[in-house]
């Protein structure tokens, strides 16, 4: 590639290198050349991204992309396509489809998928269990070969202790982090959502929030003896945000994330039987609301994710009991994450972004998220100022599956450059050539 | 035991004024001027305590059709109403299809055994494939709770609630209302147990809606598992010991007891529940000389109730299943209004 691409002017925010000032980030042939005063040569790319945030690429690091076996709700191409869309340059997408990725044939069929999608970067983890069936343990070695980042079960928790033990000791040999889905599937058999008032109205099985509790105690006991990475998805409870916090007082190697929607919703929005409300875990009450958001701001939760979960009109159509889990968010998580944290002031743009680059890259083991020299041209441009209304018809995803349709959000990626190349623009937002 | 409480109702729905008829209306009460604005009957907690006031006056002017020679009005002549039935519930279809007919209706009974897979499909094409055939009304109990708002979500036409999963049967919660009213001759004030698996029951959540909304004093008996602290939110008093508040109830209405529960060990036996909650003949002599019991039947003789309490002149069981009907008549017949209205 020769063209340079000049990002002009934006208020320039890199964690890693402690950068937080107006500059011009010059990108060439895929990587960062130049952070500062950057002069115009005939042929280069120009962005003018004054009043604009300019960082590392975001990282999703819990996406659902369906591919293979659902591709009607979605695929890693039409996935990718919605990342790009909501600011992410890197996406990593969690084993459950099916057949499951655990694999190194299933690992590699990702990477092949994401380089014809020719759009972001799409990082595979793989399944702990052979068929993500809680019992014998995948050949995880040789998925770490192929390319796999983190390995977890998602979807389910692993519910035998002594299979999530030899997981640990073996995955630790690879030093790659074990993702749990925590929830005891016995005591949240049947539940569709937060056991609380809301499901005794509407006479509904609840999912306790001791379900996901449970699981993150048994789990941080088996971490600190076997010392490995440990991360629990997509927390959602006052107390695991509590045992987490505790967790880390003692020194034992955890990690955690959250979702938009356990900071904005909670149970109470459940109101007629939307099935899209429904996800797992389940939207809590508002002192798990409270909790969640207390642990973003004192760093218990390390980084900021979707759980992007597409499901097809027919999936959702089914009444609340039958319906699947999941909602989709790639393309409205910048402006709901700056609606829970940063317009009430519990963190700033500056660690907003900690949270959504260096914090997953660093869990992963990425060499990304950051804006140092020579690394991947990896640029998300943020208009933290601009006001929008979510509309799902507009989505690049394949599907729907949405509750913030109508919502007004301030702040929206404008622009997202993946190794050194625009891959999305805003409309109103363009780019220009130098001739 | 618990110490009885009154929590105030949180959500704004259960903080109605109390009932206009203001205590005590006679068979000859106006109905109140209220417009009924519902297309469907969903659930009683839908409803203000005006709205339900004139669904029950309604009823009672449909009561005396059923001791006429010719029991039809022609109220829906040239009407098409379907009983949908996912579940089967013999004695509600039949009270909603013959009150159908009484209203000059033609019925089609429909029941449908769905594939748990993919039982939300079904029951979206099925109710479409019927409203296509030019339905007016359809009358729907599904074993989950929501289908009938999902089903009124895809129709144009009136439905009304049959029973959804655990959620709300608002027609019994209206009947045992109207068996209330027309046996004690007011609502407001009345002190009402309800007894037995609270937490599994539709039953029992219409009757707290509905008698919380015109005033009455809701006491929920059972064991922990069964009747917990948390529905203390609905604005009622729960209460673990029968034997403690059993003289202050005016109407103790029992909840069936499901055998399968034990399996889930929510009490240990039988026995043991019949025991502690049941309405044996002995428990009877410290209730109320008046105290009026309900069942939504059928019920579990010797579990629930004694044979003799059941069938004795405090029952009013029977009475239950006659009032079904006038109810449900005017549900469908103010619901079908609604919607031609709008
Ligand atoms: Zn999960």
């Amino acid at each position: 590639m020769t063209t340079r691409l000049l990002i002009r002017r934006g208020r320039v925010i890199d964690p890693t290198q402690g950068i937080d000032e107006i500059a011009d980030v010059t990108l060439a042939h895929g990587k960062v050349a130049a952070i500062g005063r950057a002069a115009e040569q005939p042929g280069d790319q120009v962005i003018d991204a004054s009043g604009k945030i300019v960082c590392p690429g975001l990282i999703d690091m819990h996406v659902h992309l369906r591919e293979p076996g659902n591709e009607d709700a979605e695929t890693i191409a039409s996935g990718a396509a919605a990342a790009v869309a909501g600011g992410f340059t890197s996406i990593v997408c969690m084993p459950n489809t099916k057949p499951a990725l655990d694999t190194e044939a299933m690992i590699e069929f990702v990477y092949r998928q994401a380089d014809r999608a020719r759009s972001c970067n799409v990082f595979p983890i793989g399944a702990i269990t052979k068929g993500r069936e809680g019992k014998e343990l995948a050949e995880i070695g040789q998925m770490v070969r192929a390319g796999a980042v983190a390995f977890s079960d998602d979807g389910v928790g692993i519910a035998s202790a002594t299979v999530m033990l030899r997981a640990l000791q073996y995955v630790g040999m690879f030093n790659r982090p074990i993702i749990q889905h925590c929830e005891d599937a016995d005591l949240a058999a049947g539940g569709c959502m937060n056991a609380g008032f809301t499901a005794t109205r509407l006479g509904l099985p609840g999912i306790p929030a001791a379900a996901e509790e449970l699981m993150v105690q048994r789990d941080l006991l088996l971490a600190e003896s076997t010392g490995c990475a440990y991360h629990v998805a997509h927390i959602s409870t006052a107390g695991a945000v509590q045992l987490v916090r505790d967790a880390k007082r003692r020194g034992i190697r955890v990690t955690t994330e959250v979702c938009p929607h356990h900071l904005l919703l909670t149970d109470e929005f459940v109101e007629q039987y939307d099935t899209n409300y429904k996800m797992n875990p389940p939207l809590r009450s508002k002192t798990d609301v409270d909790a969640c958001i207390a642990g973003v701001a004192d760093g218990t939760i390390d980084c900021l994710i979707t759980d992007h979960a597409p499901h097809g009109r027919e999936g959702k159509e089914l009444d609340f009991q039958a319906a699947p889990f999941g909602i989709v968010g790639l393309e409205v998580a910048l402006g709901l994450f700056a609606k829970a944290l940063v317009a009430p002031g519990h963190l700033n743009w500056n660690q907003l972004i900690a949270r959504m680059t260096t914090a997953p890259a660093r869990i992963l083991g990425l060499r990304k998220g950051s804006l140092a020299l020579s690394g991947d041209g990896d640029v998300t441009i943020i208009d933290p100022d601009l006001p929008w209304t979510v509309d799902t018809s507009l989505f690049q995803s394949k599907s729907r599956n949405c509750p913030y349709e109508g919502w007004p959000l301030v702040g929206r990626a404008t622009h997202t450059i993946v190794g050194g190349e625009l891959k999305f623009a805003l409309e109103g937002s363009p780019s220009s050539m130098v001739a | 035991m618990t110490t009885p409480s009154h929590t105030a109702p949180q959500r704004p729905l259960a903080a109605q004024p109390p009932s206009p008829a203001g205590g005590a209306p006679t068979p000859l009460e106006s109905p109140p001027q209220v417009s009924w604005p519902h297309k469907n009957l969903l659930g009683l907690e839908d409803l203000t305590a005006a709205e339900i006031l004139h669904l029950l006056d309604t009823a009672k002017a449909f009561e005396d059709v059923s001791t006429r020679s010719v029991k039809k009005v022609p109220a829906l002549r040239g009407r098409v109403v379907v009983n949908l039935f996912f579940e089967d519930s013999t004695r509600t279809r039949m009270s909603f299809s013959l009150a159908a007919q009484r209203l000059s209706a033609d019925v089609i009974d429909f029941s449908e055994k769905t594939s748990s897979l993919n039982k939300g499909e079904s029951v979206r094409d099925t109710v479409r494939n019927i409203e296509a055939m030019g339905v007016d009304l359809i009358v729907v109990r599904h074993g989950a709770a929501g289908v009938p708002h999902l089903i009124a979500r895809n129709v144009q036409c009136s439905v009304i609630n049959a029973g959804d999963g655990r959620h709300e049967h608002p027609t019994q919660g209206l009947l045992d209302i109207y068996t209330m009213r027309q046996v004690k001759s007011r609502i407001a004030g009345l002190k009402v147990a309800i007894v037995g698996d609270v937490v599994n029951s539709r039953v029992a959540r219409s009757n707290i809606h509905g008698l919380t909304r015109l005033g009455a004093e809701v006491t929920l008996v059972g064991p922990t598992t069964l009747a917990p602290r948390s529905f203390e939110r609905f604005g009622v008093r729960v209460c673990h010991d029968f034997d403690s508040v059993i003289g202050e109830f005016d109407v103790i209405n029992m909840l069936r007891i499901q055998r399968e529960r034990i399996a889930s060990n929510v009490f240990p036996s039988l026995g043991e529940y019949s025991r502690l909650f049941g309405l044996s003949n002995e428990r009877m002599k410290r209730a109320k000389a008046d105290v009026l019991v309900m069942h939504p039947g059928p019920v579990n003789r010797g579990i629930e109730m004694s044979p003799e309490v059941a069938d004795g002149a405090r029952s009013a069981i029977l009475r239950q299943v006659t009032n079904g009907l006038a109810v449900r008549m005017a549900a469908m017949f103010l619901c079908k209004q609604a919607g031609e209205a709008t």
